[in-house]
């Protein structure tokens, strides 16, 4: 495939997206509806902006999204309190699907989102967004509502401080541009093509997200792509740039935790689709250090990539979706 | 009281209820108004926004002017009258500092919010709340985001409006987000000026006096300082900001006072002014540096007197709302109506902490009866109250 071809046609601005009321129009022709689903942890500071300015300018002034849904995987703070009390559904992840075994992770809730949240559409949106804005869902579900061939919308930001006339380099983060896209252009050179792989924000249509599994913690980003990338082509991805995401930076060593639990997730993706050989049996434990007193010592963090099966093979969910076409 | 404007104070609860069931979408203007940066003289993007919503809000006329105000007109029934309600665009902060909001449960934190992105998101939330509460006007209300306000920008944009507009007004609300209570019906006199002080390159070190630029700018302070002031006419000469010198080990070159006279008596700003003019003159003779002496904005005293209608009615609105009324004098928006003769007031939106600052936090239940105050006002100078030809039952 044509990468630059694909960048053209499936990359698109925020802006293009802007008229409401046509994008209304679009959605309510298409019958669809679009549910948002924030996942929270302790998320106090900026969960009752994101209530606010979704609820109003998506739901009052125009009907885009259908339901909002923050699901919680146990916040201690007042993060479901100040969500509610801003007018958004609220669920503990541990309560949706009570009879399966209890896990956690962000990926989880992502995942249960789709059992609990009724849209043709789900947006997911990260609850740490600092200068949240309209578009940051418009912008997602513009191409799904235009385009039928378009599956999974993932979003980036490129929004330069100072830039003179000429070419720049465009791109991801630390994780993003010294793990992922060389894992990708070793393995799958067409993935390279999403610029920001790992961002938190993405639209997809549900009959997609019940057939992949969710790993349900860092790797839920990356094994999505592979998976739909599997399962469709990249004619089923569109990326959107929106501009600038203003959250809490990570350390670095945060970012070494998180790059683990996602070659966990790439290796045994990697393995399963026959990308690399068989593997053998790997550590699950990283490995930091820290000094005192000039001693050296080891932390140890155990880090497991669990994974939900696809949605549609919950019996649970079968005999929701039943429920739901029968009416 | 009239009878009639006892009724309309008895709705000022169902205007307070209405802004409640509204407030989602006030707290979402405010929000994205404030998070857009707008400097004195770069309120474009600001400005964009706010004709945005009145174009979603089907208002006539949206369109901006030479000055870059943000203009829209919401047609009243008769459109005898034209009423102004005003907010400023421009904030004290700029570009580079994070304007990002936080909202939380009571209260909303951001740099530029009660200065005036509230009062914004009031005006731009009006049309909506005007239908919500079934209010229709008889008069045309002209809604205008104005530009160039605030220190150098010297209220350019209403200016611009108010000097070439092709409509007459009859009055004017100016609405600023804090604090509630606040009227302002008259202006004082006002002088702003700023002291520019610099050391030529070749400037003899040795000569006696040679101080550099800090010292020097201090002896013109004290100088300033020692003027007398009188007691009647109320008079301040208020030191607003001093910039000067750069590091250790270099001496100060130049250094920049910025200040405010503000009296009763719009001559005695102008003697005052005078005198500091010639502490520069002075001073620069005896140092041999540059002493450069600027005024970036005046203001005439004036304004309605405090039995006019339209401030006492004010008054009386606000106190129905069981608020108590701050009368004090404005340097700002309400100066221009003042020098055009058009009865106007300014009111506060709300409570708040950190004005001005870059974490200024505003109180979200008071916005309520903010609005309800401010609803009631327009009902009221569509009345006839604001001109005493209330229209009688």
């Amino acid at each position: 495939m044509d990468l630059n071809a694909w960048l053209k046609s499936n990359t698109f601005h925020h802006t293009a997206f802007r008229d409401l009321r046509e994008l209304v129009e679009a959605k309510e022709r298409a019958g669809l509806t679009i549910s948002l689903c924030i996942p929270t942890l302790n998320e106090e500071k900026t969960i009752g902006k994101e209530v606010v300015i979704f609820r109003s300018e998506l739901m009052q002034r125009y009907p885009l999204i259908d339901e909002i849904a923050i699901i919680d995987s146990g916040s201690t703070d007042k993060t479901l309190e100040i969500a509610a009390n801003f007018g958004a559904d609220t669920y503990l992840a541990s309560d949706i699907l009570p009879d399966l075994e209890q896990k956690r992770g962000k990926g989880e809730n992502l995942w249960k989102a789709i059992y609990q949240l009724k849209g043709d559409i789900i947006v997911y949106i990260d609850a740490d967004i600092k200068n949240i804005h309209p578009r940051f869902v418009y912008g997602l579900v513009g191409p799904l509502i235009q385009r039928p061939e378009i599956q999974y919308v993932k979003a980036f930001y490129d929004r330069p401080l100072a830039f003179s006339q000429g070419i720049r380099p465009s791109g991801g983060g630390r994780v993003t541009e010294i793990l992922i896209r060389p894992l990708f252009s070793l393995f799958f050179p067409e993935l390279t093509a999403i610029i920001q792989p790992l961002s938190g924000e993405y639209a997809v249509r549900r009959e997609v997200l019940e057939r992949i599994p969710f790993p349900i913690g860092y790797g839920v980003e990356t094994s999505h792509l592979i998976d739909v990338y599997t399962l469709y082509d990249m004619n089923a991805f569109a990326q959107t740039d929106l501009d600038q995401r203003v959250h809490r930076n990570q350390p670095t060593r945060s970012l070494g935790k998180m790059a683990f639990g996602i070659l966990q997730t790439f290796l045994s993706r990697a393995e399963k689709l026959g990308v690399i050989g068989e593997l053998p049996d790997t550590s699950t434990i990283l490995r930091q250090f820290q000094v005192q007193d000039q001693t050296f010592e080891t932390v140890e963090y155990s880090i497991v990539e669990e994974e939900r099966p696809p949605m549609e093979t919950i019996e649970a969910y079968q005999q929701l979706r039943r429920q739901h076409e029968s009416r | 009281m009239d009878r009639e404007f006892a009724r309309l104070l008895d709705r000022l609860p169902e205007f307070q209820a209405g802004a409640r069931e509204l407030s989602e979408i006030l707290l979402t203007n405010l929000v994205m108004i404030s998070e857009i940066p707008a400097p004195t003289f770069g309120e474009h993007r600001r400005m964009q926004f706010l004709l945005d919503r009145f174009n979603e809000y089907e208002l006539q006329n949206c369109s901006t002017d030479e000055a870059g105000n943000a203009l829209g007109i919401l047609p009243g029934r008769s459109g005898e009258q034209n009423i102004l309600v005003v907010g400023h665009m421009d904030t004290v902060f700029p570009e580079k500092v994070d304007h990002t909001v936080s909202i939380e449960p009571g209260a909303v934190t951001g740099a530029g919010i009660g200065d005036d992105s509230l009062g914004l998101a009031a005006l731009v939330t009006l049309p909506q709340m005007l239908s919500h509460l079934g209010i229709e006007l008889n008069a045309n209300l002209i809604f205008m985001g104005s530009a160039r306000s605030l220190g150098r920008g010297d209220i350019e944009g209403i200016r611009f409006f108010l000097d070439n507009r092709n409509v007459p007004i009859s009055s004017g609300i100016c609405v600023e987000g804090v604090k509630l209570g606040r009227l302002s019906y008259a202006s004082i006199g006002m002088l702003r000026g700023e002291i520019h002080y610099r050391v030529p390159e070749e400037y003899d070190w040795t000569r006696f006096g040679a101080g550099g630029a800090i010292v020097n700018m201090n002896d013109v302070i004290n100088r300033i300082l020692e003027i007398p002031l009188p007691r009647r006419p109320r008079t301040s000469i208020v030191l607003n900001s001093v910039e000067a010198g750069a590091s250790f080990n270099t001496i100060p070159r130049q250094a920049t006072l910025q200040f405010e006279i503000r009296s009763e008596s719009g001559e005695l700003v102008n003697r005052l002014g005078d005198q500091i003019s010639d502490i520069c003159a002075e001073t620069s003779s005896q140092t041999g540096a540059e002493v450069e002496f600027n005024v970036l904005a005046r203001r005439q005293p004036g304004g309605i007197g405090f039995s006019h209608p339209l401030a006492a009615h004010a008054r009386s609105i606000i106190k129905a709302l069981g608020v108590n009324p701050r009368i004090s004098p404005s340097t700002s928006e309400l100066s221009a109506f003042i020098d055009q003769k058009i009865p106007a007031v300014t009111i506060g939106l709300t409570q708040g902490e950190h004005h001005n600052e870059v974490n200024e936090r505003l109180d979200i239940e008071p916005v309520y009866l903010g609005i309800a105050q401010l609803v009631g006002l327009l009902v009221a100078i569509d009345e006839g109250y604001a001109d005493g030809s209330e229209r009688l039952a």
